[in-house]
């Protein structure tokens, strides 16, 4: 009975934090499609189970590297909604103070060692943070989100083969979501992802992306065998992204079928899929849901508007920072 | 004559390129049925096929090192590196690969291939995609180096870039894609290492590159407003550069400000601004100013970024305060 409730409360925050995710994006794609966003930036809209299902398995103590599809990461991780607007309107009080943005948005207060807008950039830093932990003798384990296309990269073998020598504890979390930009993964990594990590005597995992109770499961897991110095681990989950691969990325028929998203969203969706088993296990009602929903889209349509009337950095901070004092 | 856009002029050279030459083929990141993310090389896989127009998985030091095999080999690789800023991923196959190989074999090997990349904040892109990172290119002997300043040089400096026995690397200034220029129908080069005079004057050098000859254009304007009469050039070409023209220009008008995107310590204005000083030395009248951007990674927020950038405004001023007389930023 008091494992059961337990579970309760973990399984709605699970819910609560994809829908987060969810919501946070919609309203990020609003503000791009409104023109009140500066630049670019991607979606990770499709993809919550696999942050939150990997970050509700960490404590803040750990670390993890995200990339430039980093907003489900950095709320799975939990980030506030406002910093994260402020950051994204390049306002001074974001995560970053203005400076990072989209693409290199982090938050040291949980734990996030930020986004980054090279492909496959933080593989190195993952690897070194969980270094640091084995060094120091600390117990805080590392994960390594990653795309698929990021796998193409030569440092993640590089530094996967001293992860396996030196048993760090690390987690390269590979987020295959089917496409690298315009181009379907299967044209650009030949073989199979997993048996590369095997090729380091890495033990690794295939799984679906999409069911965050699984993803937390083994997440779980391996994160309490990375403590005891059983890293490191590679975990392959099936995923896909929503929306384009950035938010300008409108017409993509030429790479990517209608049928396809629509297939995804009808019958895979993560949340949808979550929220059904919430209902018939009875953790929550329809009605408990709703206002969840609701709840969460006053929280991040209040954050929308205080990030746009929050100010601009100084135009003093732009020269500081550059150096740590 | 009629108009088209720096990426048409990108894209017509290197189809113009490909037909004439068997050899000369395409690779990089989306470039076939993506035609980039810019969009500059649309088309292309349609006319020369998948054999000629490769996407790649994203693993830069590889394919450009396949790009100076090849080129050691008997091919014309042309590659595309989708921002300036992943040349950092690739500087061993580029630097000491391609640059090297002519002068270590004595002579023997050469590596004809292009690397088509870009340059240029302000897109509110951030740090890691916004840099212009020519003088690191610049730096290393072997490596020529090519800043187009318009649709008009992008396709005359693509087409030599092409027909060039040696690495060269060609840095597009991705907020012009755009922009339009007259270009002609019919076929043309522009040479390695012929500046430009975009405008001539008497009073003040303007030396820019890229998107800083518009930049010292406008300031022109604003300063032609005060009967201050500034020559601007381009020198197309940092390396080789067009010492000559820079040269008799500035012991003409006896005053040079050097404008250039990349960070402004131990950058390309530096270098120029120090030839100057040495071979015109008794000529001048002021001291020669190097206008770059600030010595800081590129902010996010647009409130900082703008900062960071020379502006016509800027340009304009100091030029003033040097025909004044004024020394600016004396110690
Ligand atoms: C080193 C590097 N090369 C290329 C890019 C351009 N780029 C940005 S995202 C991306 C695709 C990444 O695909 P994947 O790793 O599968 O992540 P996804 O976008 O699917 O989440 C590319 C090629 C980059 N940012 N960095
Ligand atoms: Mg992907």
């Amino acid at each position: 009975m008091n494992k059961r409730k337990h579970n309760a409360e973990d399984y709605l925050r699970m819910y609560r934090q994809m829908v987060r995710i969810r919501t946070f994006e919609d309203n990020a794609n609003q503000l791009y499609l409104s023109a009140k966003m500066p630049g670019l930036t991607h979606m990770y809209s499709g993809e919550e189970a696999v942050a939150v299902g990997i970050c509700e398995a960490l404590t803040d103590d750990d670390r993890i590297t995200s990339t430039h599809r980093g907003h489900g990461h950095c709320v799975a991780k939990g980030a506030e909604f406002k910093e994260m607007f402020c950051e994204l309107l390049g306002k001074a009080e974001g995560y970053c103070r203005g400076k990072g943005g989209s693409m290199h948005i982090a938050d040291q207060s949980h734990g996030n060692l930020g986004a980054n807008a090279i492909v496959g950039g933080s593989m190195g830093i993952a690897t070194g943070s969980a270094l640091r932990a084995r060094l120091l003798g600390q117990d805080d384990v590392t994960v390594c989100f990653f795309g698929d296309g990021a796998t193409a990269q030569g440092l993640m073998y590089e530094v996967m083969n001293m992860a396996a020598l030196w048993k760090l504890p690390v987690i390269y979390a590979c987020e295959n979501n089917g496409y690298s930009e315009y181009t379907r993964t299967e044209e650009i990594a030949a073989g199979s992802i997993t048996a590369r990590a095997e090729a380091f005597g890495i033990e690794a995992f295939r799984i679906d992306g999409q069911d965050v109770l699984a993803v937390n499961d083994l997440t779980r897991k391996l994160v309490d065998r990375c403590r005891k110095g059983e890293g490191p681990f590679f975990i392959e989950l099936e995923t896909y992204r929503y929306h384009g691969h950035h938010v300008g990325d409108i017409n993509r028929e030429y790479y990517r079928s209608k049928q396809e998203e629509k297939d995804w969203k009808d019958n895979r969706d993560p949340i949808i899929r979550f929220r059904a088993h919430l209902v018939s296990e009875g953790i929550a009602s329809e009605d408990e849901i709703e206002a969840m929903n609701a709840e969460i889209e006053k929280d991040a349509a209040e954050a929308v508007a205080y990030a746009e009337a929050a100010a601009y950095p100084d135009v003093s901070e732009v020269d500081k920072h550059v150096y740590a004092d | 004559m009629r108009e088209i856009t720096l990426s048409q002029a990108v894209n017509e050279a290197i189809a113009e390129e490909m037909r004439r030459d068997e050899t000369v083929f395409l690779l990089g990141e989306d470039v076939a049925e993506a035609g980039t993310p810019f969009k500059v090389l649309s088309g292309l896989v349609e006319e020369f096929g998948t054999a000629r127009v490769i996407d790649t998985p994203i693993s830069e030091p590889g394919f450009v090192g396949l790009a100076v095999g090849a080129a050691m080999t008997g091919a014309r690789p042309v590659v595309d590196l989708m921002f300036g800023d992943f040349i950092y991923l690739v500087m061993d196959q580029l630097c000491n690969q391609a640059a090297k190989q002519h002068y270590m074999s004595g002579g023997k090997l050469t590596v004809p291939m292009v690397l088509r990349t870009n340059l240029g904040a302000t897109r509110r892109s951030a740090a890691q995609h916004s840099q212009s990172l020519q003088a690191l290119v610049a730096h290393i002997p072997g490596l020529k180096v090519a800043l187009p300043s318009s649709a008009y040089e992008a396709k005359g400096l693509m087409k030599t870039a092409i027909r060039d026995n040696n690495p060269v690397v060609i840095f597009e200034d991705k907020l012009m894609y755009q922009d339009k220029a007259p270009v002609p129908e019919e076929e043309y080069l522009i040479p390695f290492g012929e500046a430009h005079v975009k405008r001539e004057g008497t009073d003040i050098t303007l030396i820019g590159t890229s998107s800083m000859v518009q930049v010292a254009e406008k300031a022109a304007e604003l300063l032609a407003r005060d009967g201050i009469e500034a020559e601007v050039i381009d020198p197309r070409t940092i390396v080789p550069l067009d010492e000559v023209a820079l040269l008799a220009s500035v012991r003409k008008t006896s005053r040079a400000i050097v404008i250039d995107e990349g960070h402004q310590s131990y950058g390309v204005t530096a270098e120029i601004a120090s030839r100057l000083n040495e071979k015109a030395f008794y000529h001048l009248d002021a001291p020669v100013l190097r206008m770059g951007a600030m010595d800081v990674p590129v902010p996010f927020s647009p409130a900082l970024e703008d900062l960071t950038v020379p502006t016509p405004e800027a340009v304009a001023e100091n030029a003033r305060m040097l025909c004044a007389g004024e020394m600016i930023h004396a110690a």
